[in-house]
């Protein structure tokens, strides 16, 4: 009775395409919309997050996120480097800075300063230009979509100049960052440089960041480094988090978000959950056929069950593969959502969530299935 | 002439034939309390194999509630049914599902074929439902296919095929797997005159056997001639059965002729 089942699913082609389309669609909605919320609530930390060679991230003690910071005394690097355990410490600036063109066309950027002499936290995916040019005075590097926002429509070119804070900076690479949180051009200089492209205030350093010595645990440094300076620290995954959980706690973002995912996850429910249980009623005479001819409960809900594994398999590697198609054609022509994919976890989430709203719609129709007096054949 | 028999008077099985199926004051009552409604009042019938026995009366007079239990589709308030010497009683859950899918043909008013499949693998489904391997289930259905004369459209789709065509499928599927009893509910209430006629005199021709009971629900008086039997059904009883009077003719006319 596999193949009858099999044979009912698949031998009305409209019937079976809207069911699996269905699923498809509802799949894609939660995806993508899930997909885009872990996307854009991650970008919060960016693009410090870049910064992965250090595992030590030291700030003022009332910091709670990344773009609001209290800047700490510049000796605060030589405090942390004299904590026991603590292989190396750099200074990190991280600022807002109005950048203009000569043009005299302006946007606001993210300023980031890395330390002169390691160049920690240096982009790893540099496009033109090399990372020792950034050592030279006033020069910058750019992250590519900023620089198109900055001149759009025109191609990657060193060289060009930009003025920040009355002073000259000159472009001297072309960078992928991780996208921000906020849309706007990353810059980054050496540090030196970058407290200069700011308004000058008494206290400049952003963070102190750093790494262990081997055999110290990330977690046990930091808790030396706040007992002897009396400085937050934290590991790499606690400072993003730390970010991460300010937006969501502190923001409309997750109320906002989290209805438009509601409504996918509703919509999306909604129509894959529909489709198979109208499916299958659709087939309520067609069963009690099947049942009059002798077929029995026990094989009835094997053949409801294979048509709802079929059409949650199909729809589902559908739904995810269009989500997926979605986020690599947008992540190449619509800056505003690169770095945005699916991960794994939602993925199996949404899978999860599939499989059991496949099995509430399989219940809810077998119900009607199994209930069903097989004398109801011989009404009209 | 047939005659008018009381209710509850059995419909006694006087034929040497041996009989198929037996009720014996079967009552079906549906609804509860003040709404309980009695569909049938005690009906006692023996229903003999090798004879296509019709089931007519107007509407609503219960014909589709009595082959509805014969068929163990229905369970009765009261009474026993018998069929093939295996009181119906006995078999309940898995059993009574089993012994449909083995003894019991099913011709439907309209059809009930799958539309998904085609003419070939509609009828091969009893043969599936009884356990038989696909392929040889798809052959042995094709030959009956080949016997109701569709062996040129096995594999088309039921939507493709006439009203006629399509009850002929119908007539292939019922009988695919040799069941024992074959209950038609007005197969020819959906057809044109000539194609009702078709219909008929195709059952005729290919369901009734001397081990098959053959019991043809029908308010249509122009099939009554294709009919061994015609039981005729009013407010839950059988008030006519047409053989009964020629039966008992023929044992007075035999008792008279002997020495």
């Amino acid at each position: 009775m596999i193949w009858v089942a099999w044979r009912m699913l698949t031998g009305d082609t409209a019937k079976y395409l809207g069911a699996v389309f269905g699923v498809a669609f509802g799949v894609l909605l939660i995806t993508q919309q899930a997909s885009v919320f872990v996307g854009i609530i991650s970008r919060t930390a960016n693009p410090l997050s870049d910064v992965r060679e250090a595992s030590i991230w030291v700030c003022d003690e009332y910091l709670q996120n990344a773009d609001e910071i209290e800047p700490m005394a510049d000796n605060a690097v030589y405090r942390v480097r004299g904590v026991e355990g603590i292989e190396w410490a750099v200074r990190l600036f991280k600022g807002m800075a109005r950048a203009r063109k000569p043009s005299g066309l302006f946007r606001q950027v993210i300023l980031l300063g890395i330390d002169d002499q390691s160049l920690v936290g240096a982009p790893r995916k540099i496009l033109m230009g090399d990372l020792a040019s950034l050592r030279r005075p006033s020069a910058v590097f750019v992250d590519k979509a900023g620089y198109e926002s900055l001149w759009p429509g025109e191609p990657l070119m060193i060289g060009r100049e930009i003025e920040m804070n009355d002073r000259r900076a000159v472009i001297v690479g072309i960078c992928e960052t991780s996208a921000p949180f906020q849309t706007m051009p990353v810059v980054i200089a050496c540090y030196s440089q970058a407290t200069g492209f700011v308004a000058r205030e008494r206290n400049q350093l952003s963070f102190v960041v750093g790494a262990p010595m081997p055999g110290v645990s990330p977690a046990e440094a930091c808790r030396r480094i706040t007992t002897q300076t009396g400085l937050m620290a934290m590991t790499y995954r606690e400072f993003v988090w730390l970010t991460i959980k300010y937006y969501l706690e502190n923001t409309g973002i997750p109320v906002n978000f989290g209805i438009t995912i509601v409504l996918g996850f509703v919509v999306g429910t909604a129509i894959a959950g529909q489709t198979f249980y109208l499916f299958t009623l659709e087939n309520l005479r067609h069963f009690g056929t099947l049942k009059a001819m002798g077929v029995n409960n026990r094989r009835i809900t094997g053949m409801v069950l294979l048509q709802a594994l079929v059409i949650g398999l199909i729809g589902y590697s559908l739904g995810v593969g269009m989500a997926v198609a979605f986020f690599e054609i947008t992540s190449r022509t619509l800056p505003d959502l690169r770095g945005i994919s699916i991960l794994w976890q939602i993925a199996a989430g949404s899978g999860a969530v599939m499989f059991v709203i496949m099995a509430l719609a399989s219940l809810l129709s077998l119900r009607k299935v199994l209930l069903l007096e097989p004398a109801v054949v011989f009404r009209g | 002439m047939p005659s008018a028999i009381a209710s509850s008077e059995p419909v006694v099985d006087a034929s040497p034939k041996a009989t198929g199926v037996s009720c014996r004051g079967l009552i079906k009552d549906f609804g509860t309390g003040e709404n309980r409604l009695r569909v049938l009042h005690g009906i006692d019938v023996d229903v003999r194999c090798g004879e296509m026995t019709l089931l007519a009366g107007p509407s609503g007079c219960g014909k589709t509630t009595l082959i509805s239990i014969i068929a163990g589709l229905l369970a009765p308030t009261a009474g026993e049914i018998t069929l093939f010497g295996t009181p119906q009683a006995a078999l309940r859950g898995d059993a009574l599902v089993d012994f449909r899918a083995h003894n019991v043909g099913f011709v439907f008013q309209q059809y009930n074929l799958l539309p998904a499949l085609t003419a070939v693998e509609n009828v091969a489904i009893p043969l599936l439902v009884i356990g038989r391997r696909r392929s040889a289930a798809l052959d042995q259905a094709a030959g009956v296919l080949r016997q109701v004369g569709l062996g040129e459209r096995l594999h088309s789709p039921p939507t493709k095929l006439s009203g006629g065509q399509q009850q002929r499928v119908a007539i292939a599927r019922a009988l695919v797997h040799e069941p024992r009893l074959l209950v038609c509910d007005e197969p020819t209430a959906a057809l044109d005159a000539q194609s009702g006629q078709t219909v008929m005199g195709l059952l005729k021709q290919v369901a009734v056997k001397a081990d098959r009971t053959v019991i043809v629900v029908t308010h249509d008086s122009r099939v009554f001639q294709f009919g061994d039997r015609v039981l005729e059904m009013a407010d839950g009883r059988i008030v006519l059965d047409s053989t009964a009077a020629r039966d008992s003719q023929e044992v007075i006319r035999q008792e008279h002729a002997a020495p």
